[in-house]
């Protein structure tokens, strides 16, 4: 937390945090009334000596703070927001005013352990909606939405693999991946106890299959395969992949981050996987939050269904019931149902959607980041020259010669009212740039930016050095990540 | 078509520049045989037909009735302001704060979030958030075993029922051993807990208030454990430290908690957010996001992610964890809570709790068929015993409005007749005393 000592001199413009506003003896807002007696005072023991230092301020002084803090953010509201493998499509309004319902917002999770489902009998249906209509998107046979994001589902999704080779009496040991693959495929691996084996990509983007049929054995459990995968190419050869790992009894797990290049396409459960994870913050337009919540539902077909976890529905004489998990379930990985208010949007948003305008989705997303693909591959590095699903990975490694890098690009557009591209991953491609437009936006927009793209490949050429004074216009320019990291400061000390 | 802008002409001039003729030809990458028909789902609807759909599912749902529902999920005040504020689509459709120019706003937010969670239970640092308590604190518990390097974990009964279940999810497919530490009452058994202690120890999990709604003082496990070299792990009540001692004063090493209490709605359970606070020589093991102030290339101040090498995105297998969105916006709506409640405002909310609390415990006490259960202070909750069954007992004061309390006899053997009470602030004496006119009327 130390401060460098010259940096009094060195310091252009501070920050001022809500601690730095805050004024003795201020309120914010009231509370209720003390209506009963006070009661006699716990033992000094088990009390608070110090009260915590939390700020002071009046109501309008924290409405205005956090009201300009929002200004200094960029949002898909805002903002094109293409980066790639995070799907930012618009989030719409709908599915934010059903959230705010207040009977769905008032829903005491205990009613679970109580057993009181009568009382609950609307939020069980959407519940069961959601479950219903992403089995029919995906062709699993039963979902659920415990999970709560993605890395959470894939968590749950790979200990009921590890359930199912238990029962057979079969452990096993590791879990394979493509080097395209998103991080937290092999840091799931881990998190549930198995060795990552890693296989490179071929010259088209796809998993390599020699080198993956080489490594296939009887001590896989399972292979993680992201589809499309992250640079937004399908892999002709999926279903010769899940008929080989099947072939050594291994499962087949589908990253269903890239859903939306895919839907009314092609299912994930008819190809032949075992278990998916569905990010609704991508897919089922529930907003990011920046950073979160997200909800991660997990789909199983038949073979997985036993493993499912400790908590699901299910309708007996036209009402719901809770349901306990079996004897070979994994237990429980969330106290209930997840975040059920994210899963609540994902469904209002399928609902306006219906099936043609699910395939429409995906459609359009396609012909978006074809659009863009077509658009800038005279300007920058082509790792993989094909037709291309919902994202498009371009490379600018020939002008990082030039001194400069995706960063540079990505810094650049900043300044032009649109969010950067996804830069430096996938990890396989050097000086990666990851576009994804999503179907929401406009051509004019899309447009607007190839011709941004464009317009910065022919000033890199000419005037490099210019570049790293990029953003110019949000009031900050290129953090010292290094001195963050040596001068660590992650907390106010008011 | 819902949510997609282009019209004829656009899809006509956008195809014509990739080379191709139809639509259907942008999926001639996907093998022909796997390309499904259908789906068998319905048409879409307009928004105002989806919205009286869920209005009327919403209008199945009872949410009238007085709440004296607790175990780790409260109804407390959750002020306007929040809701305004975290409804700013600035804030809450911005992606991850990884372009830290165009975050500044969230990356702030995250900042403060920090500070305030330190000075809320007197720790040195905290991460950026979980997804909610019980997974806050099986991670807290797989942090432990990385710093002591040992693969042994004793959780205190009294910790929250569902998140023992979830802790024990997360432990066994990583081989380490899990004791759970029964308590023959509604107390931790200090000596009996403090037997089991040993240098082979990684952490001991304890909540306090634990579930029971008892307050102990732990200092003397605390001790054990540091002799031992292991670790304290306590899942606190956030609210409860406006008025309890703070974790970081009891000498715990790690501090878990769930943060719907601060300014977010029950919702069901989700969406809550988890925290976890440690000691700076921690650092390296938390899980999860942390936010850093640092100064930009003209030496400005500012924001952003930061000790990265932590994280499934850049070190994969060996990342701390595989946690990679979290619950941003609902730490941000903590952050702004705690601002508007400011250093008075929590001290009178657990006062307030408390207070009422205790109100109702001594009117309850003196029902004829009605004993309390806790032989321990308590904070804002309570265990309570009828001659009636709980199941009986709570679905007689459910039709007359009362949301009487959790059903302990479906978590515990032995407890049959009873249920675990919890007041907050919100509860009126009105109210309070019209609940205690219910009970003496179904006992």
């Amino acid at each position: 937390m130390s401060i460098v000592e010259n940096i009094e001199e060195k310091l252009q413009s501070t920050v001022e945090t809500i601690f730095d506003k805050s004024h003795e003896g201020r309120h914010g807002i009231p509370l209720p009334a003390f209506d009963v007696p006070s009661a006699s005072s716990l033992d000094e023991s088990l009390l608070r000596q110090n009260r915590a230092k939390l700020p002071q301020l009046s109501e309008f002084d924290v409405v205005r703070h956090y009201t300009n803090l929002s200004n200094k953010n960029m949002s898909i509201d805002k903002n094109f927001y293409p980066l790639g493998s995070c799907t930012m499509k618009y989030n719409p309004k709908i599915a934010e005013r059903v959230a705010a319902l207040d009977g769905f917002v008032n829903i005491h999770p205990h009613m679970v352990t109580n057993n009181m489902n009568d009382d609950i009998q609307g939020t069980l249906e959407t519940v069961d909606l959601l479950e219903k209509t992403l089995c029919e998107v995906t062709g699993m046979s039963a979902f659920t939405t415990t999970p709560q994001a993605g890395a959470h589902g894939e968590m749950l999704g790979v200990m009921m693999i590890e359930k199912y080779h238990e029962s057979k009496g079969n452990k096993r040991k590791y879990i394979i991946v493509p080097d395209s693959s998103h991080g937290t495929n092999p840091a799931t691996a881990a998190m549930v106890g198995y060795d990552v084996i890693t296989i490179k990509s071929d010259e088209h983007g796809a998993m390599d299959f020699d080198a993956f049929k080489e490594k296939m054995n009887e001590d896989v459990a399972c292979v993680m395969l992201t589809v499309p995968n992250t640079l937004g190419i399908y892999n002709k050869r999926i279903k010769e992949i899940c008929d080989l790992a099947h072939s050594f009894d291994a499962m087949m797990y589908y990253d269903g981050a890239n859903m939306n290049a895919i839907m009314g396409v092609a299912k994930p459960g008819d190809i032949g996987f075992d278990v998916i994870h569905i990010n609704v913050h991508k897919t089922f337009a529930t907003p990011h939050g920046g950073g979160g919540p997200g909800s991660g539902p997990v789909g199983v077909n038949d073979k997985l269904k036993p493993f499912l976890p400790d908590l699901g529905i299910k309708k007996v004489n036209n009402k719901y019931e809770f349901t306990s998990g079996g004897s070979d379930s994994i237990g429980k990985i969330s106290p209930f149902f997840g975040n059920y208010g994210i899963s609540l949007r994902a469904i209002v948003y399928m609902t306006v959607l219906g099936e043609n305008g699910m395939h429409n989705v995906s459609s359009k997303a396609v012909l978006n980041a074809n659009y863009i693909r077509v658009r800038l591959k005279d300007y920058f590095d082509v790792p993989y020259d094909s037709l291309c699903m919902h994202e498009c990975v371009f490379s600018a490694k020939t002008l990082a010669k030039s001194g400069v890098t995706a960063m540079d690009i990505a810094k650049y557009l900043l300044d032009f009212g649109m969010h950067a591209p996804t830069v430096y991953f996938p990890l396989i491609v050097k000086e990666a740039i990851m576009i994804e437009p999503t179907e929401t936006e406009n051509k004019e927009t899309i447009d607007i930016f190839c011709d941004r793209m464009i317009e910065a490949v022919k000033l890199a050429r000419k005037d490099p050095e210019a570049f790293k004074a990029y953003p110019k216009t949000l009031g900050v320019c290129r953090p010292d990540d290094t001195r963050a990291i040596k001068e660590l400061d992650i907390r106010s000390t008011h | 078509m819902p949510y997609t802008p282009h019209t004829k002409s656009d899809i006509k001039e956008m195809l014509d520049v990739i080379g191709l003729e139809k639509e259907s030809d942008l999926f001639d990458s996907v093998p022909a045989e796997l390309k499904v028909g259908h789906m068998n789902l319905p048409d879409g609807l307009d928004e105002f037909t989806t919205f009286s759909k869920f209005k009327k599912l919403a209008a199945k749902n009872v949410t009238d009735k007085v709440m004296f529902l607790g175990g780790g999920y409260y109804d407390h005040i959750v002020p306007s302001a929040v809701d305004a504020l975290s409804g700013r689509s600035e804030f809450y459709t911005a992606y991850t704060p990884y372009q830290a120019e165009a975050s500044q706003g969230t990356l702030q937010v995250l900042y403060e979030y920090q500070s305030l969670i330190c000075e809320l239970t007197g720790m040195e640092i905290s991460n950026a958030s979980m997804y909610d308590g019980a997974t806050a604190l099986a991670e807290a518990a797989l942090m432990a075993v990385r710093i002591s390097r040992r693969n042994k974990i004793l959780i205190d009964a009294g910790v929250n029922e569902t998140y023992i279940k979830v802790v024990q999810t997360y432990l066994k497919f990583r081989d380490i051993e899990v004791e759970v530490i029964d308590m023959s009452s509604d107390k931790t058994d200090f000596s009996k807990v403090e037997e089991k202690i040993d240098n082979t120890i990684a952490a001991y999990l304890f909540q306090n208030p634990n579930f029971f709604g008892t307050v102990q003082d732990f200092t003397s496990i605390i001790n054990k454990l540091h002799e031992n070299k292991a670790l304290a792990v306590m899942s606190a009540y956030p609210v409860s430290l406006g008025m309890l001692k703070d974790p970081g004063s009891l000498g715990v090493d790690i501090v878990s908690a769930d943060g719907q209490c601060l300014g977010n709605y029950l919702s069901f359970g989700g969406p809550s957010f988890g925290m976890i606070a440690t000691r700076q020589e921690y650092i390296r093991n938390l899980p999860g996001r942390i936010i850093g102030k640092t100064l930009d290339k003209d030496a400005n101040e500012m924001f952003v992610l930061t000790m990265q090498a932590r994280e499934q995105h850049i070190r994969r297998q060996r990342a701390t964890s595989n946690i990679c969105s979290n619950q941003n916006l609902l730490a941000l709506r903590s952050t702004i809570f705690l601002s508007l409640i400011g250093r008075d405002g929590l001290s009178k909310m657990a006062q307030l709790c408390f207070d009422k609390s205790e109100y109702l415990k001594s009117q309850l006490s003196q029902i004829d068929g009605l004993t309390i259960c806790n032989s321990a202070p308590t904070f804002n909750e309570f265990v309570i015993e009828t001659k009636l069954s709980a199941d009986d007992f709570l679905s007689q004061l459910s039709k007359l409005g009362f949301y009487a309390g959790i059903n302990l006899s479906n978590l515990y053997d032995n407890s049959k007749n009873r249920v675990l009470i919890s007041v907050t602030e919100k509860r009126t004496k009105e109210e309070l005393d019209e609940f205690v006119k219910a009970v003496g009327g179904v006992l």
